[in-house]
């Protein structure tokens, strides 16, 4: 393969893996050089875990701490489950950047400090009083390294005559181009990338690449840097691999399941953060027959998915917790219809508007309750990005193996975050068969309610003659579907259409363990969480405590085998970014005393608080079993 | 092809009508049964569509496909059926409470993105099934169980809405005018986008005789006008008066003393709506209210036809979708054993 990144004459140490945050003003493009920098890493065969941080105003005022936004990633030889706790290099354009962020960078790890964005200015916006680079701890705890970013990216795209304004929004590439050095990264797929995205702007495509090949110059002549880092491939299943983000996967998830099951499919949405990229992916596949509704709110956008789903089309929608409030009135109709479609919830901090760009699982109980009336509703949960492909086709699977709304929770920190996804074979996908009655067979009328071994019923779909039928938000009665105030007939269609859910337990896995099924401690976690929890157990596994760990994706109904697992532990642990919501569902349900780790910041666990916080119910373990 | 011939019966289904002796519904119900077999469009391509209200129980009495929705959104579930089924006929069945309060937000996105579907607005101008509290339609100062000392709201006009929100087909009938209301609805049926017929409805029991100046025979003529299109604007028992456009406004002549050649001349077919939104305001008792097709404007694409052709486009340039391709779309690395 010819390459066009040259190679560095300086010594080169091996790492097993790599922690480094880019923050800089939300209009610095971190995001822009943190989704090259994964990408490209992802590329070079290692494991790949993100968490991008952005701020909630989209232009937050310039230079000010409300204004940051960073972009992390951990690569690394082995596999990895979280993006990193500690930073071993901390990229930072600004002084807000810097202070923001400090705290975060381990004893000893690298600070690049674009040296032009600290001046008096600066200082004043980010609300310090003089250089924070200045700091005596700052020089004594770190490696800083301060680079005059903007000064050698305007000398390095002179050349090219753009304005200042525009030359100086290259210099996220020069600090892209300095980092690639560090990390021994290729240049290549960045090259493609800006040909791809500039090369209609050929003068702006040339500044970019004149940039980039400039921080990396930059790297291989400084004094600065003695040595430059290199992280070997991972030892993944073999297979092909891309790098997937969660709301992506979410949406080829679902294109998969509405070409393997035959069905084209309505995708029903009203914008918000973080679902809103979901419906952005899902424009551009027109061609595999989607449709995309953007309604004037989210109750039009699930009125009108159900619309399509009594239609016989595979009907979707998503929002956020706001949005899934106000669809709740719909959803219990969905429920009453017994029609099969897919409500995505990918929460974000709540109550109400509240951290719109950070990430939460609040929303559990919301999902599980909020509607009027009993009205069940099967929930799944992805545990990371690329899980949200596997767990799309799932929920609609069992949406129309049982006639039923399925909810899938998501959240924010899935959603933006990204990792490598083994792309599946085609004969690896389930087979999902939708049926729509032809005819009319049997004695009597036609009966929309009739029901089948899974108590579904028939997904009649109008044109069929012969199988008229209305449906509505009026209780039915079984069988014939005709408005009924009969109580017994009430009592016996809210205990059907719980049972219908509770049975999917049938068809679903039972809830697999990592690490023993029995012993001291049982984490039981969901959703976001699974990769700080993996990565936690495994370290209190490691120095040699009795955990393990259940990571639950189906959350209603939950597999089989669950209450047997809680009972197998003497201890039962709940780590969850809310004050207890699945816990509170294991102790209505098995009447088992699990314990929360809880936290509502708007912020992912990091590993080591949460081997802290196990830490503490091994070691009374390990005492009350000494003594 | 030999289509069964379908009569009145043939649509009606097997439940009860639990509507009140006297209720105005009945007849919209008898007009629409009739109506549907000349459409030619066969039951089991028909679907009923209704939000949640006195009217709204509609569906359940047609032997056709039908959805009882809930409160106020009946366009949104129209909307999602018939952007993926375009195949069927959508009826939309609403009530001014249903339509105008809970559900202004979809009325309007409805009919500005000219869904094809035909929207029946039953309007008594009244909320019957929660028992009469008063609606976004009933007069000013009207006293009801939620307004003992008067309504203070301004009413709404459903006719100027659906105009302003620049609707394609826009009509008014009269429960009580069975001919007249047959010949709209099936005006209405045979637009291409979205049609809005807005049907006077009498709730006997909550508010009976609201509209009795337009629903009774006798006042009928000289209350309410009829409009056809191309045809001059006469109303009267004794055909003695007509409306004529002064500058901006509109006013009633005596025809004996104007020439014919000064009366407004109607046209539903003009795309600009300015005057047909004179004649939706045209109220008793100053006005005689305007009964008729205000609007039918043809040519304008329709959301569904959009929607669809969109994906027939794609599917056109880029071919239809290959799951594996998309796969490995962009960079890819192979991982070996
Ligand atoms: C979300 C919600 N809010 C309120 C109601 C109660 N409700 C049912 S029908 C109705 C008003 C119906 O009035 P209208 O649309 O004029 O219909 P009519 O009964 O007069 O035909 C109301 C307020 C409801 N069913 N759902
Ligand atoms: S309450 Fe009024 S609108 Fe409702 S059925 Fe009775 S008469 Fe008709």
């Amino acid at each position: 393969m010819t390459t066009s990144t040259p190679t560095t004459n300086k010594k080169i140490e091996s790492v097993s893996g790599i922690t480094v945050r880019l923050c800089g003003d939300s209009g610095d493009g971190m995001q822009l050089l943190g989704t090259q920098l994964t990408n490209t890493s992802a590329l070079a065969g290692n494991d790949v875990a993100t968490f991008p941080d952005f701020p909630a105003e989209i232009r937050a005022p310039r230079g000010t701490r409300a204004g940051v936004s960073g972009f992390q990633v951990q690569f690394a030889s082995e596999e990895i489950f979280t993006p990193g706790d500690t930073l071993d290099a901390l990229v930072v354009m600004n002084p807000a950047a810097m202070v923001t962020n400090i705290a975060d960078l381990r004893k000893g790890g690298i600070l690049i400090a674009n040296e032009d964005g600290f001046n008096e200015k600066e200082y004043k916006l980010a609300k310090v009083e003089s250089n924070p680079l200045d700091a005596d701890v700052i020089d004594q705890s770190y490696r800083v390294v301060k680079v005059a970013m903007t000064k050698l990216t305007r000398a390095a795209v002179a050349e090219h005559g753009l304005s200042t304004k525009i030359a100086d929004r290259c210099k996220n590439f020069f600090a892209m181009g300095l980092v690639y050095w560090l990390f021994g990264r290729s240049l290549d797929p960045t090259l493609r990338f800006i040909e791809a995205k500039f090369g209609k702007k050929p003068d702006i495509a040339a500044a970019n690449v004149a940039a980039l090949r400039a921080g990396w110059a930059y790297g291989e002549t400084t004094e600065e840097f003695g040595e430059s880092y290199q992280v070997e491939a991972a030892e993944l299943a073999p297979g092909t691999y891309r790098n997937i983000m969660g709301n992506q996967a979410l949406a080829w998830g679902l294109i998969a399941a509405s070409k393997i099951s035959n069905k084209e499919m309505f995708y029903g949405t009203y914008p918000i953060t973080p679902a809103s990229d979901i419906l952005h992916e899902l424009t551009k596949f027109k061609n595999f027959g989607v449709r995309t509704f953007q309604a004037e709110d989210e109750i039009a956008a699930i009125g009108a998915t159900i619309g399509a789903a009594f239609g016989g089309t595979m009907a979707v929608t998503a929002s956020s917790g706001p949005g899934i409030a106000l669809k709740g009135e719909a959803m219990g109709l969905g429920v009453m219809l017994e029609l099969p479609m897919i409500v995505i919830n990918v929460q974000r901090g709540g109550p109400s508007t509240g951290l719109p760009t950070k990430t939460e699982q609040s929303d559990l109980l919301q999902v599980m309750f909020g509607r009027n009336g009993e009205a069940p509703m099967p929930v799944l949960a992805p545990r990371s990005p690329g899980d949200c492909f596997a767990m799309a086709v799932e929920a609609w699977r069992i949406a129309t193996e049982c006639m039923v709304p399925v909810m899938l929770l998501s959240d924010g920190y899935i959603a933006n975050g990204s990792e490598p996804w083994k792309i599946p074979e085609m004969d690896e996908l389930p087979t999902i068969v939708c049926t729509h009655p032809e005819k009319h067979t049997g004695e009597g009328p036609f009966l929309p309610y009739a029901r089948n071994e899974n108590l579904a019923r028939p997904w009649a779909i109008p044109g069929t003659p012969e199988l008229m039928h209305r449906v509505g938000g009026l209780e039915k009665e079984d069988g014939t579907g005709n408005v009924s105030y009969d109580p017994a007939n009430h009592q016996h269609m809210c205990d059907t259409r719980a049972a219908k859910v509770a049975k999917i337990a049938e068809r679903i896995p039972e809830q697999d363990v990592y690490g023993e099924t029995s012993g001291d401690v049982l984490v039981v976690s969901w959703g976001g969480t699974y990769g700080a929890c993996h990565t936690a157990v495994t370290r209190c596994r490691e120095a040699g405590h009795s955990v393990s760990h259940a990571h639950i994706r189906y959350i209603n109904p939950l597999p089989r085998n669950i209450g047997t697992l809680l009972k197998s532990f003497k201890t039962v642990v709940v780590p969850e970014l809310n004050s207890g919501q699945l816990r509170m569902l294991l102790r209505a349900e098995f009447l088992v005393d699990c314990i929360g780790i809880n936290k509502i910041q708007g912020k992912p666990f990091a590993v080591s608080e949460l081997v802290e916080a196990i830490g503490k119910h091994t070691s009374t373990h390990s005492q009350s079993k000494a003594g | 092809m030999n289509l069964p011939v379908l009569k009145a019966a043939d649509f009606a289904s097997d439940q009860d009508v639990r509507w009140c002796p006297g209720c105005g519904d009945y007849s919209i119900l008898a007009q629409m049964k009739k109506i549907l077999p000349d459409l030619g469009v066969p039951r089991e391509k028909t679907v009923f569509v209704s939000g949640i209200g006195c009217s709204s129980r509609f569906p359940y009495y047609m032997n056709t496909y039908g959805m009882h929705s809930i409160h106020g959104r009946a366009p949104t579930f129209a909307t999602g059926l018939k952007s993926t089924r375009p195949d069927l006929m959508v009826w939309v069945i609403t009530g001014d409470g249903d339509a105008l309060s809970i559900g202004g937000n979809h009325f309007i996105h409805c009919l500005r993105r000219n869904l094809d579907v035909n929207i029946v607005l039953f309007n008594n101008r009244i909320y019957g099934l929660t028992k009469g509290q008063y609606s976004p339609t009933s007069s000013e100062g009207q006293v009801t169980k939620s307004t003992p000392m008067g309504a203070i709201d301004h009413p709404l006009s459903p006719l100027s809405v659906a105009l302003a929100a620049e609707a394609t087909f826009v009509a008014r009938s009269i429960d009580a005018h069975v001919q007249h209301l047959g010949k709209t609805l099936k005006a209405a049926a045979e637009h291409k986008g979205t049609s809005l017929v807005e049907v006077y409805q009498n709730c006997n029991v909550f508010n009976d005789g609201a509209m009795a100046y337009a629903q009774e025979r006798k006042q009928r003529a000289d209350n309410v006008i009829e409009l056809e299109h191309g045809k001059p604007l006469i109303f009267g028992a004794e055909r003695d008066k007509g409306i004529r456009l002064v500058g901006s406004h509109l006013e009633v002549v005596n025809t004996a003393d104007v020439p014919a050649d000064d009366l407004l001349i109607h046209d539903a077919l003009d795309p600009n709506p300015s005057i047909q939104m004179m004649l939706a305001r045209m109220r008793y008792p100053e006005m005689p209210e305007p009964i008729g097709v205000l609007r039918s404007v043809a040519g304008v694409s329709t959301y569904n036809d959009q929607i669809n052709e969109q994906v027939t486009q794609a599917k056109a340039a880029r071919g239809e979708g290959d799951l594996s391709e998309l796969f490995r779309s962009g960079d890819t690395w192979e991982v070996t054993a």
